[in-house]
């Protein structure tokens, strides 16, 4: 088993992203959740067609990444066309997390809610 | 080879049309320590593995051209999903432990909840560094002591070694136990309740 894209051709990579190479928008976090808001076209980009099937149902950013065998990165490229287009949109993490900032009690208490009944 | 991990699952268990909310927590923790254990034994589905592109500087890579060059590394990690309720998803991460992997965890821990440092007690030097990225991060985390059978230290004497303040939680746990392992997890949040609580009574 190899990880994914480790030993993948760079120029592949180029060509995926059809020589672009930087997202249009920072907005994809490692758990956004994107959702298909069409099907996939004949003639479309195969990668793009990829994450249209997927995402019928919410698909964080990371399980795109590892069902396409893509690096995040690149990942976060191929989403930006699809949102650019409308085909998809993208539920961004509401946590509001951050060093500085507790999540608030609600939402954790949520959390063991939910881990507690696991 | 990490047989703990698939990057091809037989089927993909997709989430309900309402998850709308991911959340993130991280494990941390040197080599072999049973971070992949862990995520699998609380998962639901099967540990997944993908890979993110950084540059040393910690900057995420949003050039597909740095990709072919030098300037860049490439830093595998593994991931696992827990559904909390209809809209809320929460995803752990198993992120290796090591300095040249910094760059990465300072870009994994932005957004979330909080950490869990694995520890062997054999090997508790393994987890400084972690420590010391996390308390300069100002990421709240618990430590969680995994049983690898070896000599048996009492919790003061591991506080010590890993200059642990008092008021950071620290247990036992066995990550390839479902239960043992969801209760690190609940004691990692409750700890994030209790100052999450204090933060907003002290506002
Ligand atoms: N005795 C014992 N063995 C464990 C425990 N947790 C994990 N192991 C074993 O330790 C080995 C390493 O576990 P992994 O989960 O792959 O560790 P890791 O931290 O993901 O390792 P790397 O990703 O390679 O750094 C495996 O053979 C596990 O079965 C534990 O609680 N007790
Ligand atoms: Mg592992």
């Amino acid at each position: 088993m190899t990880r994914p894209g480790r030993d993948e051709d760079p120029d592949r990579l180029y060509t995926v992203t059809r020589g672009r190479s930087r997202a249009s928008s920072d907005a994809f976090d490692l758990v956004t959740l994107v959702v298909s808001e069409s099907d996939a076209t004949p003639g479309m980009q195969s990668e793009h067609s990829r994450i249209l099937r997927m995402c019928q149902y919410p698909t964080a950013v990371v399980e795109v990444s590892a069902e396409l065998k893509l690096p995040v990165t690149v990942v976060r490229i191929l989403l930006s066309d699809l949102l650019d287009s409308g085909l998809i949109t993208a539920r961004h993490p509401q946590t509001a997390g951050s060093a500085a900032h507790l999540p608030d009690s609600n939402l954790l208490e949520q959390v063991l809610v939910g881990l507690r009944n696991l | 080879m990490d047989s703990a991990t698939s990057d091809r699952p037989a089927h993909r268990t997709p989430l309900g049309r309402s998850a709308d909310n991911g959340l993130k927590i991280v494990v941390v923790g040197g080599f072999g320590v049973g971070k992949t254990t862990m995520v699998r034994s609380v998962s639901d589905i099967r540990p997944l593995n993908t890979e993110e592109v950084m540059t040393r500087a910690g900057e995420q890579v949003d050039d597909v051209s740095a990709i072919q060059g030098k300037t860049s590394t490439t830093v595998a990690f593994d991931f696992g999903r827990i559904t909390l309720n209809e809209r809320t998803v929460l995803y752990l991460f198993g992120a290796p432990g090591q300095e040249r992997f910094w760059f990465l965890w300072d870009r994994l821990f932005t957004g979330t909840l909080g950490a869990v440092v694995l520890v062997d007690t054999r090997r508790l030097a393994d987890s400084w560094y972690a420590i010391d990225r996390l308390e300069h991060h100002g990421t709240p985390f618990i430590v969680a002591r995994n049983d690898f059978g070896g000599p048996q230290h009492s919790a003061e004497q591991v506080r010590d070694a890993l200059d642990l303040s008092e008021d950071v939680p620290m247990i036992d746990c066995d990550a390839r136990s479902r239960p043992s392992s969801k209760n690190v997890l609940i004691t990692l949040v409750e700890h994030l309740h209790a100052l999450s609580t204090a933060q907003e009574s002290a506002q």
